[in-house]
């Protein structure tokens, strides 16, 4: 069957002559409509309230559905499709718990502006309310948690809905938008026009380009400024303004630095990218946020992880920010100038104008950091002097994502889970392209990583894709490594195992005085596990395996493969900025000397045991919550 | 703090006064009042919103009001010079002994008696809060029997409307469905 042609062609004649309309049921119209927004792939679980749209999918090969294992899979593989492309992602799943399982995924789509649609099916219009079997207010629960939600009342009314919910997931900030159709208004008949007038919604107009005495504005900021810094966000990349963002740098001379979601904004190999800012972020770059005298902010949203405390957050520096979403403005940062408007845009009518700056010192000034920052790595090359804090002979998940970064080129989609490996990946897998890396940032959902990296690998069958998952988020959905397997998608995955939940492990380290409760695991034998489902697994425990390993997962082109990295227990994610405190106070890996000095204490301590401890607390606040042990 | 108004658009399609409620409670706004009614148009619907609040905030509930994708258009009216009412229906205690003094005070505040029973009044009052507050304090000694208000509406003055242009009815949307509620 050609593109152009569908199942309906047979029908055009029962419409009677005169008119275009062609008459189908409304689950055909679903199948319509999702054509001609450009789907291709439904991730989706049937189910009684949406087996008629699962009927009618039959007649549609063009689009291609794949059964998750839960709807939670399906509505991370639509938000992980829709990362890898910047198309529409679709779920699909049955009314009641169907449509409950699919919440945590809409929620993560729309923390991260991710543009998802998520179809329901709904219990008879009639049973509406009467608590039927499998009946739930999917669109009262997801009111809060979706960009736009519909309840299709009539069959007339459908096509409009669809490709409303289209329009609306995918322009302006995109998110996620819910379409709930009762089980009769998918088996009702009527003729069936697509819409072709442009749509036009009264509430709903984003922004295009910015007014022009607010760039002017910004220009003069920056004309002004010494010690700029840009902060970009997710949506530099989301407006595809990657080209203009690294235009307005190399053109003003200003550094960049990245939200965990911003990563790909620009090339972390550009010489004036600095790498990511916040709680896990390079002590550089928090540095050079809080001294700086204007922050240019683009696409991002002063999430509390990325500022600290707010109270004393960038203190002395004048604030551009530039969002699509007004409601962004002023919300957690007072700026001297919001823009609102299209970043490809605004950067564009900033570009006309912006001025090229001497700030050599306050370049200079952030080398300073950055040296300092240097001294403290613990990710070596493998014949260069080690730093003292790594123990011998354990492999640590910092140097797994380092020796992945290196022996994948780079090059890879990488999609992550959350905790300690998604920091690490954040920290030293460096990206160069937008959309390169998929994670969960806004709503931090463990579970995100195996399903996610199976929509963007089925998104992009080119990429060379790594979901890259700890131990605990893992299990959370490896149910889904069967859709792996059944739709022989080529994902790599690869589990940082310390058997532990390891971020919870280090808050517990600093905060809760080392009570390690309920973040010990017993895992299974992930290997085995793998080999059940028929995935070729191998365990990798030295640094020395890491190359093979990853090689012949590489080599392996059909089907997802698995290794598993056990990893050091008890490491640490540094620098760390204790939730609430001031941005550059971090929590920092001791250097060489600091570490040694440190240990000798311990020792002598140790053989002195009542002698009292005269050791000099000139450690800020953070550290001094580290408590005394100086761990990896 | 200031109290601040804001005279809201809406589409009128089923759900949209749980959207506006759902937003208060989800970005926990103080809401003094809010009054919901057709307006001039069958698609469209009127909320008029009353918070106590800086302007910060009452900024920030405007910019949340518009991101609904069917708010059509909010007006911040406290910056407008514009007619404000409420109507507040009292049923007061009154016995043939004091009946007549509750009448006086009545026709000085210009408000109706709708209903007189052996016992009690019902009095209908429309006017600015302050009015209201005002009247119900004089009233009260003689008791307050059950009272209701409407919460505020108000209308810019003169020339000056609620924007609603680029407005085209949903062809066979909004006919088929009832109201906001």
């Amino acid at each position: 069957m050609s593109d152009d042609t569908t199942a309906t062609d047979g029908r055009r004649e029962e419409a009677g002559a005169g008119t275009d309309a062609v008459v189908l049921t409304g689950a055909e119209i679903v199948c319509e409509c999702l054509l001609r927004e450009g789907v291709d792939i439904v991730f989706g679980y049937p189910g009684g309230a949406i087996l008629p749209t699962y009927d009618a999918l039959t007649k549609y090969p063009q689009l291609h559905h794949v059964l998750t294992r839960h709807e939670q899979g399906a509505s991370h593989m639509a938000d992980g499709y829709a990362r890898a492309t910047g198309k529409v992602g679709v779920a699909m799943a049955t009314s009641g718990p169907g449509a409950t399982n699919l919440v945590t995924g809409i929620a993560t789509a729309m923390m991260d502006s991710s543009p998802i649609v998520c179809i329901t099916g709904q219990v008879p219009t009639g049973a509406i309310g009467s608590d039927a079997f499998q009946e739930t207010d999917v669109t009262g629960i997801t009111l809060p948690i979706t960009k736009h939600n519909y309840l299709v009342r009539s069959i007339e009314e459908l096509p409009e809905v669809m490709r409303e919910a289209f329009h609306i997931a995918r322009t302006g900030r995109p998110g996620p938008v819910l379409v709930d159709i009762p089980k009769d208004v998918q088996i009702e008949s009527a003729g069936f026009v697509y819409p072709s007038e442009p749509i036009e919604l009264p509430g709903y107009r984003p922004p295009r380009a910015a007014r022009a005495r607010q760039v002017d504005s910004a220009l003069e900021l920056i004309r002004d400024s010494k010690r700029p810094i840009v902060l970009a966000g997710h949506g530099v990349s989301m407006a595809g303004a990657n080209a203009e963002l690294a235009q307005l740098a190399e053109k003003a001379r200003i550094p960049v630095a990245l939200t965990l979601l911003g990563k790909g904004a620009m090339s972390e190999r550009h010489p004036l990218c600095l790498g990511m800012m916040g709680m896990h972020g390079g002590a550089e770059v928090n540095h050079a946020i809080q001294e700086a005298d204007l922050l240019i902010a683009l696409g991002m949203r002063f999430d509390d992880r990325v500022t600290g405390n707010l109270a004393t957050y960038a203190r002395n520096s004048r604030k551009i920010h530039v969002d699509i979403d007004p409601s962004e403005i002023n919300k957690n940062v007072t700026v001297d100038v919001g823009i609102v408007g299209d970043l490809r845009e605004v950067l564009g009518q900033l570009l006309e104008r912006v001025e090229r700056r001497p700030n050599q010192a306050w370049f200079d000034r952030i080398a300073e950091w950055r040296t300092e920052s240097e001294l403290r790595e613990i990710v070596r090359p493998v014949d260069a002097p080690q730093h003292p804090a790594v123990p011998e002979g354990k492999l640590l998940g910092a140097q797994v994502i380092r020796d992945l970064f290196e022996f994948t080129g780079g090059g890879a989609v990488t999609v992550t889970d959350v905790g300690q490996h998604q920091m690490w990946e954040a920290q030293y897998y460096h990206h160069e392209r937008p959309h390169s890396l998929i994670t969960s940032g806004g709503l931090g959902t463990m579970g995100f990583g195996v399903p996610a990296a199976i929509g963007a690998k089925m998104a992009r069958p080119d990429q060379e894709v790594w979901a890259i998952v700890g131990d605990g988020g893992f299990q959370m959905t490896l149910m889904e490594l069967a859709t792996a397997v059944q739709e022989r998608v080529n994902v790599h995955i690869a589990i940082i195992n310390n058997g532990f939940l390891g971020m919870v492990r280090q808050w517990q380290e600093f905060f809760y005085e080392e009570r390690y409760n309920a973040t010990p695991m017993v895992n299974p034998d992930f290997c085995k596990l793998a080999e059940a489902y028929g995935i070729p697994a191998v365990r990798v425990t030295e640094r020395g395996e890491i190359e093979d390993a990853v090689r012949a997962a590489r080599e392996t082109t059909a089907g997802p493969t698995l290794i598993e990295f056990v990893v050091e227990k008890e490491e640490i994610v540094y620098p760390m900025v204790p939730a609430g405190a001031d941005l550059d106070d971090m929590i920092r890996r001791p250097t060489p000397e600091e570490f040694e000095r440190k240990r000798r204490e311990r020792a002598a301590a140790a053989q002195a045991p009542e002698a009292p401890s005269a050791e000099p607390e000139e450690a800020p606040a953070a550290a001094a919550a580290l408590g005394s042990r100086f761990g990896v | 703090m200031a109290k601040h108004i804001l005279a809201t658009l809406v589409e009128n399609r089923p759900g949209v006064l749980a959207r506006v409620a759902n937003l208060f409670r989800r970005r926990s706004f103080n809401i003094d009042s809010l009054s919901v009614g057709r307006t001039q148009r069958d698609e469209m619907s009127r909320m008029t919103i009353v918070m106590e609040s800086d302007s910060a905030e009452a900024d920030r509930l405007v910019k949340n009001l518009y991101k609904l994708v069917d708010v059509v258009h909010v007006d911040h009216l406290h910056s407008q010079p514009s007619v404000v009412r409420e109507m507040a229906l009292v049923k007061v205690k009154a016995s043939s002994e004091n009946r007549r003094e509750v009448i006086q005070l009545c026709d000085i505040f210009r408000a109706r008696i709708i209903d007189v029973s052996a016992e009690s009044l019902v009095v209908e009052i429309t006017g600015e809060e302050e009015k209201l507050e005002h009247f119900t304090e004089l009233v009260r000694p003689f008791g307050i029997v059950e009272m209701v208000r409407t919460g505020v509406i108000a209308l810019g003055r003169g020339g000056h409307t609620l924007k609603d242009e680029g407005f085209k009815p949903n062809r066979g949307r909004a006919a088929a469905q009832s109201n906001v509620l």
